[in-house]
């Protein structure tokens, strides 16, 4: 059997999940699917990875990530192409939560495209890859799910809300090969924490995440926390006395 | 609003930063942009070249995406953001690489197009633009134009070493150089006059590609120095084993230089003997010898908190040891000196672009802290005899250049001014041009 891994992102344009794939291109055999909403945006990034690793085989999946049967149809025509070493659930959007609370409805696609479809997409797939017994199902939570806070608690529950998912996957797949991994990254210089920037903690280079992250893969391990201060920072956060994290602005 | 400063932080001033993701998503920014706008990629030239004050920047970071290469001929295609670091480290072990790159690999491919870089290669390979095969450039007003050095060359002329200023590049094509291996031989000679430099730089260039010197500024009018140069190996399997580049960085920014007289004059003396003493022939791997200082993050930090000048200017060969003999000695009377001090000899080439900064001669950088009068002073003996001499300054590196000696350096300004693009400002454009 060769070593040849096939890779498997959802939101594959994220630029977490380009950074992540980037490295898997570099010097190892992979084979990746790409799964996105913008036909466009997917083959720029299939054509930067080709360049990366010409011998990659490459392809593009399009699907409608708020439409059950559109999650379900390209997970069977990817599970039917063979088997998965890693999926890599990736997508995500971040409004202002303010725009959120005043808007109910970019409230309820926050918590759509951050919850909900995550979970559908990996519980489609966990339908195949509990079969095939190996490999690892990665999802990309938050720190912002760990304890819900005034200036991002739409979002926060979204991400707490995959925590929570994540933690009976696991449970689900107790004593078996297949790995569930959570991400959790801190503020991460991404086009999508754009509004972030200059304000607040100091955003962390996508690539040092991502190197993170495929790491973590790689041993299996069931939470990351990307970069790693962020485990104490929210340990820290979790078990503030209310009377304290009251007072602070966060 | 977000405060921005350009590798000599000589300045932070309030910019509306707008981050491009692609080719479409620049399109919408720059064709929405309230204010005149310039591409912005790592910062990394010195003065005000890559600033627009109160103005917006187009930031073409993660604009970093490969779109094709063509594996036999060497031809890569990408967008501007893309970094010189990237791709040497991608097409290395395919046994490609950039033709021209700077000292630093730190920079967009977009920024070395605006400041047409060179190289210590300068003599076989020309500057960054000559190995430009074609390029996409995106006007304020939406059009879009692709040029190279067949089609639409007067927009490539331009645009090659145009500042930014033309247009924003978003794609660019370049044609890659065969490499046997990552591995250099490598000399270094020490030299103990200008004289000895001129010599071994002239007698260098038929056989060595890469060469470059690092003078002792405080050595006076003699100008003793270290004289680098390199070829790559031909075999390429070498003894050596796999290079891991180990950086680390300057943690905080001092509150003054640490550059100043006294340990000036100590590094220059400890740095000239020790690589005195080994001095002769070594193998060694491409990243240290063309990017010494990449390893070293953040090295601008070491000039404190009110940051440093980089004084780069370009004379004719003819007048090259007069000048560069006066040069040095302004900055031995002055005292303060630089300790990054370059010199290096330009072939007689003709640039690619109008407003590019290579031409034939000698080429000799040096660095300042800030000292408010005294550092301007200097600056202005220095322009004199660059004046003096037909020479130029290069805009990478500028901030303070008199508007007249940047009409007298660059005679083709007026040609270039056709191609601007009036929704394109620095400020440096405003600064030297007006606008």
């Amino acid at each position: 059997m060769s070593n040849r891994k096939r890779i498997v992102i959802v939101g594959a344009t994220s630029a977490i999940a380009q950074h992540c794939a980037r490295l898997w291109l570099q010097g190892s055999e992979v084979d990746l699917v790409l799964i996105g909403r913008e036909q466009q945006r997917l083959e720029i990034i299939a054509a930067d990875f080709k360049v990366r690793n010409s011998g990659a085989h490459i392809v593009i999946e399009q699907a409608n990530f708020t439409d059950v049967a559109s999650i379900v149809e390209v997970a069977r025509k990817v599970m039917d192409q063979g088997d998965v070493d890693i999926l890599l659930i990736a997508h995500g959007a971040l409004p202002l939560q303010r725009d959120c609370q005043e808007d109910l409805v970019l409230c309820e696609r926050t918590l759509e495209i951050n919850a909900i479809s995550p979970v559908l997409f990996a519980e489609a797939f966990a339908k195949y890859m509990e079969r095939q017994a190996h490999g690892a199902i990665a999802l990309i939570g938050s720190v912002a799910g760990d304890r819900g806070r005034r200036s991002n608690y739409v979002y926060g529950a979204a991400k707490g809300l995959v925590d929570r998912y994540a933690q009976g996957l696991r449970h689900r797949f107790v004593g078996k090969a297949l790995k569930i991994v959570l991400i959790k990254p801190g503020p991460t210089d991404t086009p999508m924490t754009e509004s972030m920037k200059g304000k607040g903690p100091r955003l962390a280079p996508v690539g040092d995440v991502a190197k993170d992250i495929v790491n973590g893969i790689h041993h299996g391990r069931a939470v990351i926390y990307t970069p790693r201060k962020w485990r104490l920072i929210m340990w820290v956060i979790e078990r503030m006395p209310d009377f304290i994290f009251n007072k602070m602005n966060i | 609003m977000k405060s921005v400063s350009s590798w000599g932080r000589l300045s932070a001033s309030p910019h509306h930063v707008v981050e491009l993701h692609n080719a479409e998503h620049a399109r919408g920014a720059v064709l929405n942009s309230p204010f005149p706008g310039l591409a912005y990629g790592m910062g990394r030239s010195y003065g005000d070249v890559c600033l627009n004050s109160g103005g917006t920047l187009w930031n073409t970071e993660k604009m970093d995406h490969f779109i094709a290469f063509n594996e036999e001929r060497g031809r890569l295609i990408c967008e501007a953001g893309v970094l010189l670091r990237d791709i040497q480290r991608l097409m290395v072990p395919r046994g490609w690489m950039l033709a021209v790159t700077p000292g630093t690999q730190m920079v967009t491919v977009g920024g070395a197009v605006a400041n047409d870089v060179h190289g210590k290669n300068h003599h076989v390979h020309g500057s960054f633009g000559d190995h430009v095969l074609s390029m996409t450039l995106l006007r304020t007003d939406g059009e879009i134009i692709h040029c190279g050095p067949l089609e639409r060359k007067e927009w490539f002329a331009a645009t090659v070493g145009g500042m930014g200023l033309t247009g924003l590049i978003t794609q660019v094509e370049i044609q890659l150089h065969r490499i046997p291996g990552p591995w250099v031989d490598s000399e270094t000679i020490p030299y103990s006059h200008l004289d000895e430099f001129f010599c071994i730089a002239d007698d260098s260039e038929d056989h060595w590609e890469h060469t470059v010197s690092w003078i002792d500024c405080l050595s006076g009018v003699q100008g003793r120095g270290l004289f680098m140069r390199g070829n790559f190996q031909n075999s390429p399997l070498s003894h050596q084993t796999q290079y891991a580049a180990r950086s680390i960085k300057i943690p905080v920014t001092p509150p003054i230089s640490l550059v100043n007289q006294c340990s000036l004059r100590l590094f220059n003396n400890l740095y000239y003997h020790l690589k005195k003493i080994r001095a002769g022939r070594n193998v060694v791997h491409y990243e240290p010898f063309l990017y010494p200082l990449d390893n070293l993050l953040e090295w601008n930090r070491i000039y404190g908190r009110s940051g440093f000048f980089q004084y780069q200017s370009v004379v004719p060969r003819s007048v090259a040891l007069d000048s560069v003999k006066a040069m040095l000695r302004e900055v031995t009377a002055f005292g303060g000196g630089s300790f990054l001090a370059v010199l290096k000899t330009f072939t007689k080439r003709e640039a690619v672009g109008m407003m590019s900064f290579p031409r034939e001669g000698a080429t000799l950088a040096l660095d300042f802290p800030d000292q408010g009068k005294r550092t301007a002073d200097l600056f202005t003996r220095l322009d004199h005899i660059v004046r003096e001499a037909g020479g130029r300054i290069y805009m990478a590196k500028d901030s303070r250049m008199p508007r007249e000696l940047f009409e007298a350096g660059y005679p083709r300004l007026q040609e270039f001014l056709k191609y601007r693009d009036p929704g394109i400002s620095s400020v440096l454009s405003r600064r030297l041009m007006g606008g």
